[in-house]
């Protein structure tokens, strides 16, 4: 319809001129959104850098626009006074054995539940991975309640392990590995056990070498996740103030009476380093991940 | 082929662990979540040790009469406003970037970042824009568009804390959501958007007869995704504002939270109750999204 109204468009496209005024001007305009979507995502990034980066002696509030954004003196001052006043080191440990067990406890939880059920044909196998996509649309509102009553059953509330244990197999982590077993081709394994190999050397030698990149995947969404994690390990370790992590000790931070936001700033890129520098590292398996978790 | 008895013992010895955990931290706390929800459990009856005991639909009826929870499942379904705002955002912006263009994987990259912000970093930060002193107000004040009044903390006013903690859900998640977008739209055939190109289409009735038919499927797990995230926002409410001022933002998920662990009179059976009203919801307003989208693409879904 639009063909015979308007044939523009298809001489253009055709014929390909040297960058017309009207396309430069579009690319100018979606460049201009995409930097205006991209102050927005960052804008709090770059305040707190610049906030954390202030040498407070030298005067001036946080609030003094634009200046604030602009910090004349700079120093690293901050990051040393909070990480000795508020005893920093104890709760990035925290944060990095909570996130360690996790991480391998997933992975090693994941891969042992996806190779039968990419690899095996038996009895229930339909039925357990029916349940266990079930967990990725049950609503959960009350799982929480009853797990810290559990835990407190086990002995296991105010522990770093309460926090690990619930959280460790999931149908996220089982589905990515399955797919990734999945594509392994059936003749490797079967050489593999002509050779004598047990299942467990067979997953180990050779699922799992091959199988890195979702691993990999896995690990570092699993890793981002568990270090940036609010509620559940506020909610095990709410009696336990000196197992917090830092994504739960930094708001402590904030509620202290002699608020300091410079301070805070500091803590707060204590924080966000870590994760910002494996994502930067790994963004294309992080993404891939969120893919695959998606198909 | 019949399953060998070694393959299905291996199978089980590999898959024990995952179920072993499953089964006690998802699926038992399911049920037995559920069941808490007709019992009186908590306080006084859970210190002395005593077994939760059965009172069918009392819970509910306690629930139906707590203004608390009505003001908090409205401010819930009201918290639903950011799900088409977040949807078109999200489609926006991965269009925006889904052209090959010089920058653009640094901008995915950027956009991305907040994804991988904690709640709580993001609440330190986004308090310093909503101060009364903050960006916020400064940004206005320089467009000469502050509110009667002047500046004042978005966060501590009743009529804009709401909107405030929305739009850092909105912040924290339109990245993830471009994400899937973009997944969705590299996967649409380039013979697609050709053969419109030779049709004379332009760029938006291209997008609305090519794309967003070729799209639906993402667009409704997108929705659906965020239809039930915003349905169960917890965390951003609990480190902005923990559900004020004046219980503007206290939502159904905070509800149940608090109930269950805040005070001295925690109430597990009255927790669980309202944890079961929300989970309903979530379950109605999936379907709800499968049977619009269904409908709605009757007609041009089929390419």
């Amino acid at each position: 319809m639009s063909a015979v109204t308007r044939p523009a468009p298809r001489t253009r496209t055709r014929t390909r001129p040297a960058v017309s005024p009207r396309r430069a001007g579009r690319l100018a305009l979606r460049y201009a959104l995409l930097v205006g979507v991209l102050l927005f995502a960052v804008f709090p990034f770059l305040w707190t850098l610049a906030i954390a980066l202030t040498d407070k002696t030298a005067g001036g509030s946080i609030y003094a626009f634009p200046a604030s954004l602009f910090p004349r003196a700079v120093t690293l001052n901050n990051f040393a006074e909070v990480y000795r006043t508020f005893g920093l080191g104890k709760y990035i440990w925290n944060s990095v054995s909570i996130t360690a067990l996790t991480v391998v406890g997933t992975l090693v939880v994941s891969a042992l539940a996806a190779y039968p059920l990419a690899r095996f044909r038996f009895p229930g196998r339909g039925l357990i991975f029916g349940v266990i996509v079930a967990t990725l649309v049950l609503p959960g509102e009350t799982t929480f309640i009853v797990n810290t009553l559990t835990l407190k059953k086990m002995g296991l509330l105010g522990t770093h392990l309460g926090v690990v244990l619930p959280t460790v197999a999931g149908a996220f982590g089982i589905f990515l590995m399955r797919q990734a077993f999945l594509a392994v081709p059936q003749a490797l394994l079967e050489a593999a056990r002509l050779d004598g190999a047990g299942e467990f050397t067979v997953l180990t030698r050779i699922m799992l070498p091959l199988t890195r990149p979702s691993q990999a995947a896995l690990g570092i969404f699993t890793l981002v996740t568990t270090w940036n994690a609010y509620f559940w390990p506020m909610l095990v370790l709410s009696a336990a103030p000196d197992k917090l992590p830092l994504s739960v000790a930094v708001l402590k931070l904030k509620g202290q009476f002699n608020y300091d936001p410079f301070n805070i700033a500091a803590g707060a890129l204590f924080m966000m380093v870590p994760v910002l520098l494996v994502f930067l590292a790994a963004q294309k398996l992080f993404m891939r991940g969120l893919e695959g978790a998606v198909k | 082929m019949r399953a060998s008895w070694r393959d299905t013992l291996l199978s089980y010895a590999f898959l024990a662990p995952a179920l072993v955990l499953l089964t006690l931290f998802t699926f038992y706390p399911l049920a037995y979540g559920s069941y808490l929800g007709f019992t009186e459990y908590g306080g006084a009856r859970f210190a002395q040790g005593l077994a939760p005991r059965w009172v069918g639909l009392d819970n509910f009826r306690t629930l139906l009469a707590d203004p608390l929870f009505l003001t908090s499942l409205g401010n819930s379904l009201k918290y639903l406003l950011v799900v088409p705002a977040l949807q078109l955002a999200s489609l926006a912006v991965a269009v925006l970037v889904s052209r090959e263009l010089p920058g653009m994987a640094f901008f995915r990259a950027a956009y991305y970042v907040p994804v991988v912000t904690s709640v709580s970093l993001a609440a330190v930060m986004w308090e310093w824009v909503f101060n009364r002193e903050g960006t916020l107000n400064w940004v206005l004040g320089a467009l000469h568009l502050l509110p009667a009044g002047g500046a004042f903390g978005w966060l501590n006013n009743e009529h804009t804390a709401f909107w405030a903690v929305m739009l850092v859900t909105f912040w924290r998640g339109f990245g993830y959501y471009m994400v899937l977008y973009l997944a969705g739209l590299q996967s649409i055939p380039a013979e697609l958007e050709e053969a419109a190109v030779l049709d004379g289409a332009s760029a938006w009735q291209r997008f609305w007869r090519v794309t967003v038919p070729m799209m639906k499927p993402t667009i409704l797990l997108c929705s659906l995704l965020s239809t039930i995230a915003a349905l169960r926002v917890l965390e951003e409410v609990l480190v902005l504002t923990n559900g004020g001022p004046l219980n503007s933002t206290y939502t159904a998920l905070m509800y149940v939270y608090s109930k269950a662990f805040q005070g001295f009179n925690f109430d597990y059976g009255l927790a669980s109750a309202a944890g079961l009203v929300v989970a309903a919801v979530a379950l109605l307003l999936s379907l709800a999204n499968f049977r619009l989208f269904r409908e709605s693409g009757g007609d041009e879904g089929r390419a």
